[in-house]
């Protein structure tokens, strides 16, 4: 059901390099787990609502006041590079 | 006597009658850690030089009969993937080797303004995905009841700490049975909340409609002063419940007398281990000789669940992984080629295989042409197995349920198949499909001496009850006093 290029495709669409075996044992796996959810088929959820997550809540506002935040400089502590104030990432337009 | 096999309630009451040093209770504890950590391998990183000095302030606030919190003195093990300020968070996955939280999760915060101890983060499943603790990047965790098997998962790591005696108690996470299981497996008590009772502000998101923290304990008493300390609504989650918290040790003992118990012929299927199945049937007769009636009910979406889980779960997690891309934090594999050419190395790098199956199972069930036959079919059979529970629950006060089909398996027993491995949390997964609190308890063990668990699901924001009806239980047998064949720790001798 999975062939190689609809795995090449989903692999593209997550930024991940597969090699050729990895993408021989993916195809296999996701296949078999999409063998198996296909028993989600057999019923019938026309008139059913789809559920985003469990509680009724919808639109949780809060007001609009400056409060205190983590410093530019914890943050940027974690970055693998930067310069200044600012993350540093490689070329991005080509 | 035994400090370490003490309760977080017993080791804390001894603390502030001043009949031992908190200071006491941490050397004696790394001095186990140190002796078994190697056996059982069940933290990433542990922090003795901070909790001693932790400790010692505690003592102080004693000496002085100043005011103390709920669990002062009490040593604590946090699962990996809840952010701790200044201290290394890892999700046990490689792309997280070196991310120092510039904050502290809502919980942890809790636990400190109560002067909880924290000394070290656990092991997990890489980003919690997974039901043995195998999928980890660092480490093997063992089950310390047999060093050949696996100690469940995710939060394998918090429940293996708990039961072996290596912290009094744990919190964990679960998206999908994270708490329950292994809590099963290695014989403690795992408490997995209502969605939104617990803020899950600074715990590393998966997937974010199922994802609760909850706790790992050795009684059920301690579960309850847990649970009360991270509870209650928080404005950094948007999902958090703004629902009071009662105070779930008040009443505890009051006993079951008039409960209906719903048993769920779904979950005595085809593929339950004998042993695990006497075992609660047993514990049902217990209740009944206690003055519960036991009621036959069906949840009949129950064989869609497993299903349903994979695709929403996945589908979340696709859009949750997606900030890994060695930019702000985290591990960047080189800076060579353009931008694009290093988010796919560094993911590549970062990922193990188990993350990046589930993100590609994702993000294949929410693409173009195929988002209607996945995802929303499956968030439309959630709705159903939602359904299932709203109605039995009109009928019975709780469920009662095994938490695993099968006691812990033999590491590496399981890896090469993953939908086998997903087969492992089909009593648990429905639970958090409509994110209703369940509880898993020591009921029992198996021919070959593993813990048995017994699960108990409840309404929506009924801890309390759920709490009430463990503590019964728990009260009448003496399953959650027994402790794993691991050596006796030297100071505990004479």
């Amino acid at each position: 059901m999975i062939d190689k290029k609809l795995i090449e495709y989903v692999a593209s669409l997550s930024r991940l390099e597969l090699t050729r075996d990895e993408e021989e044992m993916f195809m296999n796996q996701l296949t078999d787990i999409l063998s198996y959810i296909e028993k989600l088929r057999k019923l019938n959820t026309e008139d059913v609502k789809p559920m985003a997550y469990p509680l009724n809540k919808s639109n949780v506002f809060r007001e609009d006041k400056l409060c205190p935040s983590t410093s530019k400089e914890e943050i940027l502590a974690n970055a693998p590079a930067k310069i200044d104030a600012f993350f540093k990432v490689p070329k991005v337009i080509e | 006597m035994k400090h370490l096999e003490l309760t977080s309630l017993q080791i804390k009451e001894k603390i502030l009658s001043k009949e031992i040093q908190a200071v006491d209770v941490i050397k004696h504890l790394f001095e186990w850690i140190k002796e078994t950590e190697p056996n059982v391998q069940a933290y990433i990183t542990t922090t003795e030089e901070e909790s001693l000095r932790k400790a010692e302030e505690i003592d102080k606030k004693v000496k002085n009969n100043e005011r103390v919190g709920l669990l002062a003195g009490i040593p604590i093990a946090i699962k990996d993937n809840i952010c701790t300020k200044n201290l290394l968070t890892t999700c046990a996955s490689q792309i997280l080797k070196n991310f120092i939280p510039p904050y502290d999760a809502f919980v942890i915060n809790r636990l400190k303004e109560e002067d909880a101890i924290i000394i070290g983060k656990t092991n997990l499943d890489e980003f919690a995905m997974g039901s043995s603790t195998e999928n980890s990047s660092y480490k093997e965790t063992r089950n310390p009841w047999d060093l050949e098997r696996v100690p469940g998962g995710s939060s394998g790591g918090s429940a293996a700490a708990v039961a072996s005696n290596l912290a009094f108690m744990a919190l964990g996470s679960e998206t999908g049975g994270s708490i329950r299981q292994p809590a099963a497996m290695c014989g403690v008590v795992g408490v997995k909340p209502t969605y939104g009772r617990v803020s899950r502000y600074g715990l590393i998101a998966f997937g974010s409609s199922l994802d609760q923290i909850g706790t790992l304990t050795k009684d059920i008493k301690d579960a309850a002063v847990l649970l009360q300390v991270i509870s209650g609504h928080d404005a950094c989650d948007s999902t958090s419940a703004p629902v009071p918290v009662p105070d779930y040790l008040h009443g505890i003992d009051s006993g079951i007398n008039g409960l209906k118990i719903g048993i769920p012929k779904e979950y005595f299927a085809d593929g339950l281990n004998t042993d695990i199945q006497k075992a609660i049937k047993d514990a049902l007769g217990i209740y009944e000789k206690l003055g519960a009636e036991i009621i036959d009910i069906s949840l009949p979406h129950t064989e869609y669940a497993v299903a349903t889980y994979y695709l929403v779960a996945t589908a979340e997690a696709s859009s949750n992984l997606a900030r890994y891309d060695g930019v702000r934090y985290g591990l960047r594999a080189g800076s060579e080629g353009g931008i694009v050419s290093m988010y796919c190395r560094t993911r590549s790098e970062g990922f193990g295989n188990e993350v990046k199956r589930r993100v590609m199972l994702g993000n294949y069930a929410l693409s173009a042409g195929y988002y209607d036959a996945y995802y929303l079919k499956a968030s439309k059979v959630r709705t159903l197995i939602k359904n299932d529970f709203d109605a039995a629950f009109e009928k019975v006060d709780c469920i009662i349920c095994p938490t695993s089909p099968v006691p812990a398996f033999k590491i590496g027993e399981r890896t090469n198949n993953p939908l086998e491995m997903y087969l492992t949390d089909v009593y648990t997964i429905p639970a958090n499909l409509a994110g209703i609190p369940g509880i898993s308890i020591p009921c029992g063990f198996s021919r070959e001496g593993l813990p048995i668990g017994m699960q108990i699901l409840g309404r929506y924001f009924e801890e309390k009850r759920l709490l009430q009806i463990a503590h019964t239980f728990e009260a009448e047998t003496n399953f959650h006093l027994k402790t794993p064949p691991l050596k006796d720790p030297r100071w505990c001798r004479g």
